[in-house]
């Protein structure tokens, strides 16, 4: 699996994107506000927007390259690229918008994402859902060496996306490709991607894992876009509750629905801490290492387990929260979230 | 009273408008029994100017859409010095009047012209043949589809343009399998403009081709030309113009779409984006 290295400036109407960012067969999300340079990152690399500087190549072979005055059109870059709003050509049948790019993997792609019922039909005739299939089987049928994907999940209704969103997830995990997505959306970053930078007025300014960025946030503005915990486990029924065994072991419950793969939505600021587990009405005790303590204004982010919770400075100090101490996050069962994964 | 008074007026305006407009093309079919109108159709000089129109237009139309269609491709996608001048310039002929075409072109062509010299050296005549009725008639119809395909290009969504680029199309299957095909509905509205308007050409005609029955004389010039002889005759392809024009006025609003409010008069100019 080739590497892609992308370095480059583009100029921008109100600021200048620059932006280095190295991918391999894993997901990359690309987080940040409206306007902040996020989809022109994927049109320079696609060939769609020229860089005024920078280099971009995927493994050995070069797409642009400023010094060397090289700059292949998109028809020679190896992309699979899936539009904001799909861009599915209107004229043509679901078949022949997926064969455009190439013949051969029609078949296959049609009946991989569940649209070989609709071979006949015209993108106006499909749900949003649908849509985004087509767009994601058109974008394979090149056999694409990089995928990249702008706001995947934005053309869709809250309903419709849970469950695309853990299509997607899966679909880019058996992939295996340098994949590229853009979002406003931290939420739909965390699931999706493995690794997510955070991008304001065209610089990244903090790449991590979406748990490092939840727990370590690196400004203010990291931290109110992160907002959420997302743990990872496996839910089942258990009574009028939800049980959910992470992959750490820990159990925890949960008042929404859901069963099996899931990620666990909890707000920092939801979660209270303390020395010793105590006896509230919250259900949930998690006891655990300290491993981080981020100050953000008058709070301060304390990393516990796997968990970032939030608090004041005087109650941090009041604890004696330190790193390397020990603590126990509690929650309630009503302030989760189930999102599923599968 | 007041209440009434606006509503009446509007009625009073559309009616007149009505009127006025509908009162020729009434006359054309009433002055003379349809019958006789028919006849008249069959005579030689009907025939003559038929042949000569519908040839002389179908070539011109042909060389309209064969270059029109990469220049109003051209001018809707890329953005150049000069573009603005540009677009001004294909569009000159639609205010310009036909006499003043008609005069370029001899200017142009003729004899003495800017290119007589070289065209007499190939012992090539434009003036008064045929050619220099296609030519006139390409000049003064050009306009109306080459707007149109400007104003019909620049409505494909540009990210099915940048799609079909990061799907392995070049520039040249993208043009052909997604900005033409979605273009289209637009172009055939704007042939068929141009086509209606190459069909009614008169004045430029008449100053560059001459009207030489068989030859030049295409059906404007022989309304002229029987209207003193034969005013049956006259009539007769007036009849047949009117036909045929309202067909071409039906095929250019199927071909926009009946939906639209603006698919009868589609802009004057092609939009030039700001941006």
């Amino acid at each position: 699996m080739d590497k892609l290295a992308v370095d480059i400036t583009v100029p921008l109407r109100s600021y200048t994107l620059e932006l280095g960012l190295t991918l391999d067969s894993a997901t990359v999300a690309i987080v940040g506000p409206s306007g902040a340079g996020k989809s022109t990152v994927l049109r320079a690399i696609a060939g769609l927007v020229r860089p005024s500087a920078g280099t971009i190549a995927l493994g050995e072979d070069v797409w642009f390259s400023k010094e060397r005055k090289i700059d292949r059109p998109p028809e020679e870059r190896s992309v699979g690229y899936v539009f904001q709003e799909y861009a599915l050509f209107p004229h043509m049948s679901v078949r022949r918008n997926v064969s455009y790019g190439g013949a051969e993997r029609v078949d296959e792609l049609l009946e991989r994402l569940h649209i070989d019922g609709l071979a006949h039909a015209k993108p106006g005739a499909l749900s949003g859902g649908e849509r985004q299939r087509v767009a994601l089987a058109r974008a394979l049928a090149r056999d694409p060496r990089v995928l990249l994907l702008d706001e995947p999940l934005s053309a869709l209704d809250a309903h419709t996306k849970a469950s695309v969103r853990g299509e997607l997830r899966e679909l880019l995990g058996e992939l295996r490709l340098p994949s590229l997505l853009v979002t406003h959306d931290f939420e739909d970053a965390a699931v999706l991607a493995q690794l997510v930078g955070v991008i304001v007025d065209g610089r990244l300014v903090q790449v991590d894992t979406p748990q490092a960025l939840v727990a370590a946030p690196a400004s203010p503005f990291v931290a109110s876009l992160t907002g959420a915990n997302l743990l990872e486990g496996n839910a089942r029924a258990q009574g009028d509750l939800v049980e959910i065994v992470l992959d750490d072991g820990t159990t925890l419950y949960s008042t929404a629905k859901g069963t099996g793969r899931v990620g666990v939505v909890v707000y920092p600021w939801e979660i209270t801490l303390s020395q010793e587990a105590p006896a509230d009405s919250a259900l949930n005790h998690v006891q655990g290492a300290i491993t981080s303590l981020v100050t953000v204004d008058n709070r301060v982010r304390v990393q516990v387990g796997s968990l970032t919770a939030e608090t004041s400075k005087e109650s941090a100090e009041r604890l004696h929260l330190r790193e390397g101490g020990r603590a126990v996050a509690s929650f309630k069962a009503t302030a989760t979230r189930l999102l599923p994964l599968s | 009273m007041r209440k009434v008074l606006f509503p009446l007026s509007l009625l009073l305006a559309a009616g007149v408008t009505g009127a006025f407009l509908l009162l020729p093309l009434v006359a054309i079919f009433t002055r003379v029994p349809f019958s006789t109108l028919l006849d008249q159709l069959g005579s030689g000089v009907v025939t003559d100017a038929l042949i000569v129109s519908l040839k002389t237009t179908a070539i011109a139309q042909a060389a309209i859409i064969l270059f029109g269609t990469p220049t109003a491709y051209l001018l809707a996608t890329r953005r150049f010095p000069g573009h603005a001048l540009a677009v001004t310039l294909v569009e000159l002929p639609l205010v310009l009047p036909p006499a003043v075409a008609g005069i370029g072109l001899l200017a142009a062509f003729g004899r003495v012209g800017l290119l007589g010299s070289t065209l007499t050296f190939f012992g090539v005549q434009i003036p008064f043949t045929q050619t220099a009725v296609v030519l006139a008639v390409a000049f003064v119809a050009s306009p109306l589809y080459v707007r149109q395909a400007i104003a019909s290009f620049e409505t494909v969504d540009q990210n099915l343009v940048d799609a079909s680029r990061t799907l392995g199309a070049g520039p040249a299957r993208t043009f052909w399998r997604i900005a033409l095909p979605l273009a289209s509905g637009g172009l055939a509205a704007g042939a068929a403009l141009a086509f209606a308007r190459g069909l009614g050409e008169f004045g430029a005609t008449i100053m560059f081709a001459g009207s030489f029955r068989g030859v030049t004389q295409t059906l404007p010039l022989a309304i002229y030309a029987e209207f003193e002889n034969e005013f049956d005759v006259a009539l007769a392809i007036g009849g047949l113009l009117v036909v045929v024009s309202a067909a071409l006025l039906v095929l250019l609003k199927i071909g926009l779409g009946w939906t639209s409010s603006r698919s009868t008069s589609p802009f004057l100019f092609a939009r030039t984006r700001s941006s």
